[in-house]
């Protein structure tokens, strides 16, 4: 993990200690709200429906025992004794008192953490593939690309005030598990022709009120080139980005408008005289940051025990649990295992203060004392012993954190919606919970197969509906909670928007018109065939018809 | 956050303790009270004027942040917001509270 070194520490507590000095301007009336709110979101504080809400980031989602278990304090002592991790390998808290978050902040500092870069027109928290470092299917470690990336990005003078929020992906994988075509700018690392390893560039993707899918505008940069790249991709963008409305000044509305080749040509040109400057990467310094992301010195261990095989034979719930939560792993008799905040009723992405201790626990039993955050609100424990695989599924059981429903249509990404967000137009929480108790038989479930519902209580998306393979969106109807629904979406290497349906239904019978959905994939799928896929054969007709047929 | 201009029916003022974020609601005695059924009630748009100008001045003097104006609606001596937004940040969130500290 990347180590923060004195002068990351040092900046850091200077931070806190500003913050401090501005909460008590502002709680002796020397700074009023409008001064007070930018310094606020600086450091990742908003107000919110009910309260102050501090958003915490994690850098590429990676986080060390001792970390998860300051989060859990921050919880405990600061907050409700709970946490909800986002869509962008965040967390937040949502019952803050201002008084209080200099303290939340100090602390969180101790573990080299803090708000920075979660809110505001910067380049935000840049987000990774939660399997970054132990997927079998990895060229190479992303996070050293985003840790780069984050020592640029943190404080650049130039690029603190652009016209719009910034939100960067990188996947090192061909299996796209961060979704970065629906960002701002998206890297996929692969090979040339020549065996070099470097990056596909996509910008100009986004979901919110105008979903655009990012196009490639550089097939292969070198790795040396990455930073310079980016900030001519800035550059183009802060110059010619629409400040004058905020609906219109993503990137992605200016790769939109000037067409993407003009795009292109113009950041190469920006590119050229930017190059071989001083923002270009030494191998040295790849090297040197490289190395704070070595992987553990994996003992030997075997892949098949007798404890795991009994297991597997004699328990259904172990062998369901296998299938989806737990994932090839590079390093032969290690996994990957998903822990699922997806429990049938539960709050998608939230989690007690004494869960993330006990999970904390786990992970320096069985991985190597690291966790791991997913986009879709799910934690990972990156390397553990495939012989620990019963006794661990045996304590997250326990703790309600073992549901056998990765990337099932239980697995739900939801946004807080209108039970927290000022923004909101509809509730998200209850409709995610509502489905899960919909579909709670986990033998259904699993027959049922891939899919992926996501629920934004508005639109600005941050629950990800266009993506979803089932999207459901939020709307209001003269005061009164209706859902959009969208089909055929899909955030992966082949990502895709969702078409509407038809008219939003009411909130009494949006978890019907789900399962009307689900029922009349059922009855038309093929053998093999995910919901996407049959979604994608057969078109909107047939689901539009079973939908609409009653009214 | 939402500043309705164009409300008609009977209003009341709603704002955030400053210093917990506390939900508020402005009282006919000029308190600020956690519970919506405490709040004073503007039957016309001068009334609702005078509120907003005593939640102006509570905001300057720090004890709110983000005062607004919302619609209730007022039976006997009951007050009720009447948008599904406001019930919910009058009565808080929805889903089930976790217990703090509580497993699974
Ligand atoms: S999608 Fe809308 S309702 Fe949901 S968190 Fe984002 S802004 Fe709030």
């Amino acid at each position: 993990m990347y180590v923060y070194d004195g002068y990351d520490q040092t900046f850091l507590e200077e931070r806190v200690a500003q913050f401090r000095d501005q909460v008590r301007r502002r709680l002796a009336g020397d700074l009023s709200e409008d001064e007070f709110k930018p310094l606020r979101l600086t450091n990742g504080l908003y107000l919110q429906l009910h309260a102050y809400m501090l958003r915490v980031a994690i850098p590429y989602g990676t986080l060390s025992a001792a970390q998860l278990r300051q989060l859990a304090h921050v919880a405990r002592r600061y907050d409700k004794g709970f946490g909800h991790f986002t869509t962008r390998q965040n967390i937040q808290y949502h019952w803050m008192k201002l008084e209080q978050v200099p303290d939340a902040l100090a602390d969180l500092a101790r573990v080299q953490m803090h708000g920075l870069q979660t809110s505001g027109n910067c380049i935000r928290n840049v987000t990774a593939d939660h399997w970054a470092g132990v997927a079998a299917d990895e060229i190479e470690d992303p996070r050293v690309y985003c840790e780069i990336v984050r020592q640029w990005s943190t404080l650049h003078p130039e690029f603190s005030f652009l016209p719009r929020k910034f939100k960067i992906a990188i996947t090192g994988s061909p299996n796209d598990r961060a979704a970065v075509r629906v960002h701002d700018i998206g890297l996929r690392m692969h090979r040339n022709a020549e065996g070099e390893v470097g990056f596909e560039v996509m910008v100009g993707g986004g979901l919110g009120r105008t979903p655009i899918i990012a196009r490639t505008i550089r097939d292969f940069l070198p790795k040396r080139h990455l930073l310079s790249y980016l900030e001519a991709i800035l550059r183009v963008y802060n110059q010619l980005g629409r400040r004058d409305n905020i609906y219109k000044a993503r990137i992605k509305i200016l790769v939109h408008e000037l067409g993407v080749a003009k795009m292109a040509e113009m950041v190469e040109a920006e590119w050229r005289s930017l190059k071989d400057g001083p923002l270009a990467l030494p191998a040295e310094e790849i090297a040197r940051i490289q190395a704070h992301f070595t992987p553990p010195v994996y003992p030997d261990s075997p892949v098949f025990t007798p404890e795991f095989d009994a297991l597997r034979l004699s328990d259904a719930g172990f062998r369901r649990w296998l299938k989806v939560n737990v994932a090839p792993h590079r390093q032969l008799g290690y996994a990957i295992v998903t822990l699922s905040l997806k429990p049938e009723g539960g709050v998608p992405g939230d989690m007690t203060a004494d869960q993330m201790d006990a999970v904390a626990a786990l992970a320096d039993r069985h991985s190597f004392g690291e966790v791991r955050v997913t986009h879709t609100q799910n934690l990972v424990l990156p390397h553990v012993r495939r012989a620990d695989l019963p006794a661990l599924w045996r304590g997250l059981s326990e703790l309600g954190l073992a549901t056998a429903n990765i990337g099932q249509v239980t697995d739900i990404i939801a946004c807080p919606g209108l039970d927290y967000c000022a923004l909101a137009n509809a509730r998200s929480i209850p409709v995610a919970q509502r489905i899960t108790q919909r579909f709670s038989d986990l033998a259904r479930v699993h027959d049922i197969g891939e899919l992926k519902i996501k629920i934004s209580g508005c639109i600005n998306a941050c629950g990800h509906h266009h993506v979803g393979h089932i999207g459901i969106l939020g709307v209001d109807k003269g005061g009164e909670e209706f859902y959009q629904i969208t089909l055929g979406g899909s955030e992966d290497q082949n990502a895709s928007l969702g078409a509407i349906v038809g008219p939003a239904v009411p909130n009494e019978v949006i978890v019907d018109a789900v399962q009307t959905v689900i029922e009349t994939y059922l009855s038309l799928r093929r053998p093999q065939e995910r919901f996407l896929d049959t979604y994608r054969r057969v078109g909107m007709a047939p689901f539009k018809e079973r939908l609409y047929a009653a009214a | 956050m939402i500043k309705n201009k164009n409300l008609t029916g009977p209003q009341s003022v709603t704002a955030n303790r400053l210093a917990d974020g506390v939900v508020v609601f402005l009282t006919a005695d000029s308190q600020w009270s956690p519970r919506v059924s405490d709040s004073a009630v503007a039957q016309d748009a001068a009334t609702a004027a005078a509120l907003m100008a005593i939640a102006g001045k509570a905001a300057a003097d720090r004890i709110v942040v983000a005062p607004y104006l919302f619609e209730v609606g007022v039976e006997g001596v009951v007050v009720r917001p009447l948008s599904a937004r406001e019930s919910i940040r009058a009565k808080g969130p929805t889903v089930e509270e976790r217990e703090p500290a509580s497993l699974g």
